[in-house]
């Protein structure tokens, strides 16, 4: 299966390598440099490169290139997805995944990807049964360690590598009991010139982060479990039940995780909370183009738009920007000609607006097409659906803990063509 | 001066590891991790190093462990030194350490030691913890590949493993299964009801694993529940019948679904929620690979909700997809607006979605896509645009309502400021206007007045074919433009230049009077061209118009040859061949088969025994003293055997069918377990098939056989394309080969039940093997007889002709034992004396592998050995077979072949010259068949 990992930076420069089979010299990469040096954008690298003898396979997170070494037939997504759960270890044992980070705990990544990978076969990928493998470091523990001796790595055989509950460990201990459940949806939409929605879809996820002593078995129900069309649960959630009472039933693991990740179904009309109105324009023989952006609320349940974010590809001929904005701060990008407008939040009773004009190459000819605008958006307490979760119950514990529900709306891929 | 630091540096970490302080070894150590991980050599420090590996420190030991498993394999006679330690830690408490230590042991890869680790595989895989035998299954692999001889012992540890019954076990345990012996189908019919069962609770990993070989094994167990009719046409209304129809429907047909094939799409059904797109993916290639027609709506949610994921996931999904949607278009139709294209896309990404979206595109959606792939042309990104234009051209194709709106769209395009779009809607135009060229005449027209400011050559090819193609739509510009090529023609691009001397060609044959002066100027630049092509076609050309009293026959029929009608391509996706691997791959993916990718076979015509799948309540093997119940299956197996050689001799793929005698006592003894109910009705109906199949196996297994060869020549053909798409120059071969095909004298090598007919043609003349001067008076010469082999069906015969040209008597004339390249050889009877001036003719056999490699060996006298090699032909590898033309055409070769000239399109330069010469054809057959006038779309002449 995985050879072998290399880890690249954005620089083009092999940061770490680890194999889990004989070596695989590092020049098996200059193939990938190649197709990095070709893509345009560092997103265009194909996620699977054939070379003579080596399959390499990568993936791109936080501006570091996972590159995992095949050398015969497997699933490309199994590949895929264990280096992306790779990724998630990183930042979950040192808060970022960054080339800093991964240099600094060299010896804890090593002992990580040991752990995690045995002769290229997935063996514990678990984040709380890595966590009782090898203890996350912080301060507090490498004070501890250097005084005491001991160290960062457990001797005995985590107990959940052999339990029917694989996520979660036993003898967890908490003074406060607590459970949090945070709705957060993601409106995707396409909206074309005049306004009108193309396509707008709504994903949501719910994540958890619960801090319950023993064993404690919960559940949850929702008002309006109809709306979820399509789910896909933690390994913990029991299928079963869901399937015969819409009711997610689960032992929960310790610390944070995703619960649930569900589809809205396409039959419901999505409420778009945001408008555009756009006039931009270049014209033939002049130098000088208009643009003018206006935001407005729509469809907000009486809440408000926070954390508005416009940013916008402008054609290559644009040379400079000179706008002003009504409220926030904009800055245009003359190598990249990328437009971005931190709004804020949007005030219903005097909207945000961007004006002014932008100048083209002269000479340069119009461009073909007007620049398609992304905007990002968040609305607290308001799931966009309408989702609501009923209640939360929890059996096989005696003491009552304290519970937290939040909902959140937030802007997916959302683009407005003009 | 860096060099020096360094070592430097390696001597103080050496102090710091033979120091007696745990905290300052433990820091040598995490450098030293360190200087691993940067790829840094730290090979010298092994001495140091190997000492700490019994230290008690856990996390010291670890990063020893680390050490030894990256550099054993380099210092293998001082990684010997801490073998004991892990002898020792094998029979360690902790099961943490034991496992460990078999892992490094394992990982080692130090060949002395193979013994040791057979021995402790087989201790670890009784061990009472399961996570100490799921690493025994680990190790399984890592023993495989460094000592594949071990692969019996490996067999049978891992069929003992197979029956753990832990889910930790079952996918490490499968892993492993899949690396050894694949091919092992036996092992998991008594654990296959137990796999389908505990999948939910495997780990996710496990799962990917287990659902990729449980498609194999159903494809080779259980009978195809696609009816006929229902393969590809598809009732789009089927997909949301309720569950209640749907059995009804299934109960008024004949096909009943085994019961183990049920209980696999069962339980893997849920894993569709899973969060691992992995198993997700696993998931739908199992449903796509084996679930019955109107069953697979189901996948399509899950995997439009992959799209969301990250941007790598997604490009692998979307290919998968991208080949689902070619056969089922109405599985994704109503999730077409998930494939909308965004800006932010990557290119890749937006190429998959664009393929998707033609793919789906039928009468009813095309004015949407239409519209959404209007807004795609103007996009910034211009190779996106590009491929929207193609794509707009295969909807124009595919859908006949829309051509016109489509071509008019393109024809706009052609004003287009971007150079890349222009060209890309010339090249697009061309092949629409193929379709219906004389209402279009104006299209051509206004295509060679922007001639002049095109410079793409593909466009300026494409433009110039049309041109000659339809001169007599334009019978005033085409001369027009020929007289600009004669200008430009020396600094024009290869295949420019190759469609000038088309147009010449054509204007000539048509339009002599005004062009002949100008064809003859563009054949005589044509003729000193650099590129030997473009002098190959020249020369052909020349041949085939100009009469001349050498050409004789065939420049009667050049109008007929050039001018022929020629049937308008047929645009299709890029995944139309993709199928022909197993979804999910990587091989699917790279639409290349990739080193150890396992083909799904075809669904067998009957199903194979399914009592071999009972697994005995009472005799369930326990895991631990596993003994009595392989005993049995020895006896079982035993017996299998006997009644297979009495029933059908050869068969290689039925091992897994046993004897009737057993099965029957077998359901005698289930009858009363909860399962019975179920399948009972199955169980009659599978009897009734046993005897069937039975009579047939007694009869002469004909069906078997047939389905046999078509899987035998398809893989020949497949084969041979692997090969030819490598180089450019093969191409011509395999034009050459489809040629042969098409007039049925192909040969085949026979393994299979089909007649080999005898060769038409066997050429006298011999090849020289070793020359008198060389081989001291010996000489030898040997020739192909074409005829089968009588020492082995995958050999080839061969004549040798021995002859003695000096004036001794040669003795012991022979072929050594000892043979330098892999071939296998069937030598000749050793000649003890060759009188002088005698010859003898001796005939040997040589399994060439079906390559062409030459076979090197040694041929021997009493005195000296004489190195020799033969190379055979293509040709001489394959058996002549007789067939009709009907069934020809149902083995379906043909389409087989004509994939693979389509990926050769571009690499055919003058491939017609090739036919036309090649003399085992007759000239007047030329226009026999029909399929022969496909061919010239390939040519682009």
């Amino acid at each position: 299966m995985i050879h072998s990992l290399f880890l690249v930076n954005a620089s083009g420069d092999i940061f770490l390598e680890k194999h889990w089979k004989s070596v695989v010299s590092r020049s098996v990469c200059d193939y990938f440099f190649e197709a990095l040096e070709r893509a345009t954008e560092p997103e265009n690298v194909p996620p699977v490169i054939p070379t003579p003898h080596h399959f390499l396979i990568n993936v791109l997170r936080h501006r570091i290139y996972f590159v995992a070494v095949i050398q015969s037939e497997v699933p490309p997504l199994f590949v895929i997805e264990f280096l992306h759960r790779v990724v998630d270890t990183f930042q979950d044992y040192f808060g970022v995944c960054s080339e800093a980070a991964i240099k600094d705990n060299v010896v804890v990544v090593y002992e990580l990807l040991e752990e995690m990978l045995d002769n290229g076969f997935p063996l514990a990928t678990e984040s709380n049964i890595l966590k009782e493998l090898i203890k996350p470091p912080t301060i507090l523990r490498t004070v501890v360690n250097t005084i005491t001796g001991s160290t960062n790595v457990g001797e005995q055989l985590p107990t959940g590598q052999l339990s029917v509950v694989p996520w979660r460990r036993t003898g967890v201990k908490y003074t406060n009991n607590e459970a949090y459940f945070d709705v957060v949806e993601e409106i995707d939409a396409i909206i074309d010139k005049s306004g009108s929605t193309i396509t707008a879809e709504i994903q949501g996820v719910i994540d958890a982060c619960v801090k319950l002593t023993g064993m404690p078995d919960l559940t949850l129900s929702f008002m309006n479990p109809r709306l979820l069309d399509d789910v896909s649960f933690h390994p913990c959630v029991r299928f079963k039940r869901w399937e015969a009472e819409r009711i997610l039933s689960f032992i929960p693991p310790d610390g944070n995780f995703r619960l649930l990740s569900y589809h809205v179904s396409s039959q419901n009309l999505v409420a778009i909370p945001v408008y555009v109105k756009h006039n931009i324009s270049f014209r033939e023989g002049s130098s000088q183009g208009r643009f003018e952006l206006t935001l407005g609320p729509k469809q907000t349940m009486g809440k408000a738009v926070e954390s508005v974010l416009v940013s916008s590809q402008l054609p290559r001929g644009v040379l400079n920007a000179n706008l002003s904005p009504s409220q926030g701060t904009y800055t245009f990008d003359p190598v990249t000609k990328l437009l971005s407008w931190d709004v804020g939040k949007i005030n219903p009773q005097k909207l945000p607006s961007l004006k002014g004009s932008v100048s083209l190459q002269t000479g340069a000819s119009k461009p073909d097409e007007n620049p398609t605008i992304n905007i990002q958006f968040k609305i607290q307490q308001l799931a966009i659906s309408g989702l609501k979760v009923n209640r939360l119950d929890m059996y096989g514990e005696k003491y009552k803990p304290f519970k937290g529900i939040k909902y959140m709306t937030k802007a997916g891929k959302f683009q407005v063509r003009t | 001066m860096l060099n020096h630091c360094f070592l430097c540096r390696n001597e103080d970490l050496k102090e710091m590891l033979e120091s007696s302080k745990e905290s300052l070894k433990l820091e040598a150590m995490k450098r030293i991790v360190g200087l691993i991980a940067k790829g840094k050599n730290a090979s010298e420090l092994f001495p140091a190093v190997v000492k700490n590996v019994a230290s008690k420190n856990i996390e010291l030991k670890k990063l020893v462990y680390v050490y030894l498993v990256r550099y054993a394999e380099e210092q293998q006679d001082l990684a010997l030194l801490s073998i004991s330690t892990f002898q020792r830690a094998l029979k360690d408490p902790n099961q943490l350490i034991r496992a460990s230590a078999l892992r490094v042991l394992s990982s080692i890869r130090v060949p002395i030691i193979v013994p040791i680790m057979m021995l402790s595989i087989k201790e670890a895989s009784t061990d009472l913890s399961p996570y100490v035998r799921k690493t025994a299954a680990h190790a399984i692999q890592k023993l495989y590949s460094l000592d594949p001889d071990q692969k019996e012992h490996l067999i049978e540890v891992i069929e003992k493993l197979l029956k753990d019954k832990s889910t930790l076990v079952a996918g490490s345990v499968v892993m492993a299964f899949e690396e050894v012996c694949p091919d092992r189908i036996d092992l998991i019919h008594k654990n296959y009801r137990k796999l389908c069962n505990l999948l939910v609770d495997v780990e996710e990993w496990g799962q990917v694993v287990i659902i990729h070989m449980l498609t194999r094994y159903a494809r080779t167990q259980f009978v195809s529940p696609w009816r006929e009719d229902a393969v590809f046409d598809e009732n789009s209304e089927k997909a949301f019948y309720d569950s209640e129809e749907e059995r009804r429907v299934e109960q008024s047909k004949p096909y009943i679904m085994d019961p183990d094939h049920r209980l696999l799409l069962r339980n893997t059904k849920p894993l569709l929620q899973s969060r691992n797109t992995a198993v997700v993916m696993a998931v739908s290639q199992l449903y796509w690979h084996l679930a019955p027609t109107h069953e697979l709506s189901i996948i399509t949610k899950s995997l439009v909700r992959l799209l969301r994921s990250h941007r790598e996931v997604q490009y692998i999904v979307l290919q998968n997809i991208a080949t689902m949607s070619i056969q089922r278009k109405g599985m994704f139709e109503p999730f077409m607006k998930s494939f909308y294209v965004r800006s932010t896309d990557a290119t890749h990404i937006k190429t998959l979605k664009l393929e998707i979206l033609t793919n789906l595109a039928n009468e009813a959606n095309i004015s949407t896509i239409l519209r959404e792939f209007q807004t795609y042309v103007k996009s910034q990104d211009k190779a996106f645009a590009a491929a929207t234009i193609q794509a707009i051209g295969r909807c124009a194709t595919n859908i006949s309502e829309v051509t016109d709106t489509c071509l008019n769209g393109l024809v706009l395009l052609l004003s287009n400021r971007d150079e890349t779009v222009v060209a890309e809607s010339v090249v697009v135009i061309k092949k629409l206007l193929q379709t219906q060229p004389s209402q279009h005449s104006d299209i051509i027209k206004h295509m060679a007045k922007l001639f002049d400011n095109i410079t793409v050559s593909m466009a300026r090819a494409s433009i110039l074919w049309l041109m000659g193609e339809y001169c007599e739509h334009v019978p005033k510009i085409a001369p027009d433009v020929l007289r600009k090529m004669a200008k430009t023609f020396t600094s024009e691009e290869d295949i420019v230049k190759l469609q000038t001397v088309n147009l010449a060609a054509k204007l000539y044959l048509t339009n002599s009077k005004q062009t002949k002066l100008l064809t003859q100027y563009i054949l005589n630049l044509g003729k000193y061209d650099q590129s030997y092509d473009i002098r190959d076609r020249t020369r052909f050309i020349r041949q085939l118009i100009v009469p001349n009293e050498k050409s004789g026959a065939l420049s009667k029929y050049a109008r007929r040859i050039l001018m022929a009608p020629k049937p308008a391509p047929v645009l299709q996706s890029a995944f139309k061949d993709r199928d022909r691997f197993q979804l999910g791959t990587l091989s699917h993916s790279l639409n290349s088969q990739a080193n150890g990718y396992l083909e799904l076979s075809d669904w067998p015509a009957v199903a194979p025994d399914q009592s071999v799948r009972i697994v005995e309540v009472a005799g369930a093997p326990v895991f631990g003293k596993s003994k009595p119940g392989k005993s049995d299956e020895k006896f079982y197996s035993d017996s299998e055997e006997e009644e297979e050689e009495e029933e059908e001799g050869s068969s290689s793929e039925d091992s897994s069918s046993s004897s009737s005698e057993e099965s029957e006592s077998e359901s005698e003894s289930e009858e009363n377990s909860d399962d019975s109910n179920k399948s009972s009705s199955s169980q009659s109906d599978s009897e009734k098939k046993k005897k069937t199949l039975k009579n047939k196996k007694l009869q002469q297994q004909k069906p078997d056989s047939k389905d046999r060869t078509k899987f035998f020549l398809m893989h020949i053909v497949l084969s041979f394309s692997n090969q030819f798409v490598a180089s450019c120059r093969c191409s011509l071969l395999c034009l050459y080969v489809f040629l042969v095909c098409q007039f049925d004298t192909i040969s085949w090598d026979v393994r299979v039940s089909l007649q080999a007919s005898s060769p038409v043609f066997v050429p006298e003349t011999s090849r020289e093997l070793l020359h008198r001067m060389t081989g001291k008076g010996l000489s030898a010469q040997y020739r192909f007889t074409r005829q089968p082999c009588i020492y082995g069906n995958s050999m080839v015969s061969l004549q040798l002709t021995l002859s003695n040209s000096s004036d001794q008597a040669l003795e012991n004339i022979h072929i050594s034992e000892k043979s330098s390249t892999g071939q296998n050889i069937h030598r000749f009877n050793a000649i003890e004396r060759l009188e002088p001036q005698a010859s003898v003719t001796v005939s040997m056999g040589v399994d060439f592998n079906d390559s062409t490699q030459a076979a090197n060996f040694q041929l021997c006298t009493k005195e000296d050995e004489f190195s020799v090699s033969i190379q055979p032909a293509v040709g001489e590898l394959l058996l002549p077979i007789t067939m009709s033309e009907a069934d020809f055409t149902k083995e379906q070769i043909y389409n087989k072949i004509t994939k693979t000239l389509k990926l050769n399109l571009n690499e055919i330069p003058c491939g017609l010259s090739v036919w036309l010469a090649n003399d085992r054809l007759g000239t007047g057959n030329l226009f026999k068949n029909n399929n022969l006038l496909k061919c010239y779309k390939y040519l682009n002449i």
